[in-house]
């Protein structure tokens, strides 16, 4: 039963902060009717399994004098004996200009994600670190165009309340 | 010239919140917690699938009762949420809104001097409409310390030979308040005696928090007395679509038809179609929606109890009733006031009947970044007038 509670409460706090991570644990035990100190309680417990990762800030670069690029590779790599992919994977990954990596079904084994300043960083890692690696069969790079949506908000302009102010 | 007015129409009070949105649309840059309606849009797939019925030229009348496929949905959706079996054919009719269907309905059942026991505070359209269906309204006063509840003493005090309707305003606008099994049992017991009919506004039956509604027509000897009143406005965020639905006893839902027939025709095609889309695919959206309000409800009643305005833990709809008594104020110059000095809007409770005075409908239909800007400045604001 205490068990249930428990993950209750952090399936609870989990789906309350995936979308506003800046929610303090006050505010967040009041709207979920419970204590401060089980959700703090919670929140360390998920942090130290690695449940939660980081509270990263989802950014509008577009809306910033900043100039970014971001570029999606699909990557063809040829497994190694005994490590699968994840080796090959870890390579990857360990650039900082790498923002994901995933494995994939399908045509192509692993999408990569990079963000970068400007298309000729992005098309240097690509020929200079990606390209060359042994284990590294092909790969087809897309640059994003525009962003709409990301975890799960929109970054075009949202509506106003058009609601009336006061409705029976 | 002759006077060209109707003297029932004239005698009418026009509605208290249609005074207090006047003050209010002076105020430009006010923050309001004053509506009554989802700050949610309808789920982009119901949506996408009134445009489709528009792209696939759906855009005639439906037979007046509305569509076949619609009335189905809607009573698959009374038989699995209730227990309640309807022949969709018979005993279901769409309509604009719940409000329409409390007008007809009370149309179709009172005869003139047939009283009709309205539970105040509650929302604003009953008194009117029973008025206007030539019925005598007799006001229930609900009690702050019942938790607005509806009791069988009340209605056994309100109760006359004339009686003939009772309306079940629950989950209640403005006050938040349900009514369980249990409290439903002891009012049953009293309509079955007193061979009353009921019209039971469960337009928030999707929105209550801590179990599930009860509908009235699922006791014994109910259903057959019973015009059950729902809609889509509230459930799945659909106000402005304007399509709501009654249930009932065949007699009286074939003469709502025929008063719907001459003066509606039917509800729009458009939101039907929709609707269709909403009861066959919707139970997720309603359920994030209502995990939402659940939040902000612990979050508003925890900040009210927080600056020492007493609140009940209200369990359906979106709204809070907060006690504003021990400011001294009433709730007209609370809101005022409050408007004036802070510029926050919220309805005083007067508006839905005079027993609301003394408290204030706050709605939670906001997000918590706007519930706490609007919270802030009504704590400032009681703290200053203590």
């Amino acid at each position: 039963m205490e068990d249930r509670n428990n993950e209750q409460l952090k399936e609870a706090v989990l789906r309350a902060i995936d979308k506003n991570a800046k929610l303090s644990t006050k505010d967040l035990a009041i709207m979920l009717g419970y204590t401060e100190d089980e959700v703090v309680a919670a929140v360390a417990e998920m942090e130290a399994d690695s449940v939660i990762c980081g509270y990263p800030t989802l950014i509008n670069w577009d809306k910033t004098s900043r100039e970014r690029v971001t570029a999606l590779i699909e990557i063809k790599v040829t497994p190694q004996r005994g490590q699968g992919f994840d080796k090959i994977a870890e390579r990857i990954y360990r650039f900082d200009e790498v923002e994901s990596v995933y494995l994939m079904s399908g045509g192509f084994d692993l999408t990569v994600i990079i963000d970068g300043k400007s298309m000729r960083e992005v098309a240097n890692f690509v020929s200079g670190k990606l390209a060359p690696m042994e284990a590294v069969l092909s790969t087809a790079t897309h640059f994003v165009l525009k962003k709409y949506k990301e975890h799960g908000i929109p970054l075009v302009s949202e509506v106003e309340d058009e609601r009336m102010l006061i409705t029976p | 010239m002759r006077d060209p007015l109707n003297k029932i129409v004239t005698e009418i009070k026009p509605s208290g919140i249609r005074k207090f949105f006047d003050i209010v649309s002076e105020m430009k840059d006010a923050i309001s917690l004053g509506v009554g309606e989802p700050d949610f849009d309808t789920p982009w797939h119901i949506r996408e699938e009134g445009i489709y019925s528009l792209e696939k030229g759906r855009t005639f009348y439906t037979s007046n009762a509305g569509l076949a496929e619609l009335k189905e949905e809607i009573c698959h959706y009374l038989k699995r949420r209730f227990g309640l079996s309807y022949n969709p054919a018979k005993e279901t009719l769409v309509t604009i809104g719940g409000s329409e269907a409390i007008d007809i309905g009370l149309r179709a059942m009172l005869d003139p001097g047939d009283e009709v026991l309205i539970p105040q505070p509650s929302y604003v359209s009953y008194l009117p409409c029973v008025t206007l269906a030539g019925g005598v309204p007799v006001v229930i006063e609900l009690k702050a310390e019942n938790e607005f509840r509806l009791t069988k003493q009340e209605v056994l005090d309100a109760v006359t030979e004339k009686t003939k309707v009772l309306i079940m305003p629950f989950p209640n606008n403005p006050t938040g308040s349900i009514m369980t099994r249990e409290d439903l049992k002891e009012i049953v017991d009293v309509v079955l005696e007193k061979d009353l009919f009921v019209i039971s506004d469960e337009i928030y039956s999707e929105l209550t928090y801590g179990g599930n509604h009860v509908s009235i027509a699922e006791f014994p000897g109910m259903k057959e007395r019973t015009v059950v009143i729902n809609g889509f406005s509230k459930s799945y965020a659909m106000t402005g679509w304007r399509l709501g639905y009654a249930a009932g006893p065949e007699n009286v839902i074939t003469q709502m038809v025929k008063i719907h027939q001459f003066a509606i025709m039917c509800a729009p095609t458009t939101s039907q179609y929709a609707a269709v889309e909403a009861l066959k695919n919707g139970d997720n959206d309603v359920q994030m929606m209502r995990g939402e309000y659940d939040k902000r409800r612990r979050y508003v009643v925890n900040a009210l109890r927080g600056m020492g305005l007493g609140c009940f833990e209200p369990m359906g709809a979106f709204y809070v009733f907060p006690d504003i008594r021990g400011t001294g104020m009433t709730s007209d110059e609370f809101a005022n006031r409050l408007l004036q000095e802070q510029k926050v809007a919220v309805v005083p409770g007067t508006a839905f009947g005079d027993c609301g005075e003394g408290f204030l409908r706050i709605s939670y239909a906001y997000s918590i970044e706007n519930l706490k800007i609007a919270l802030g400045r009504i704590e400032n604001f009681v703290k200053k007038c203590r």
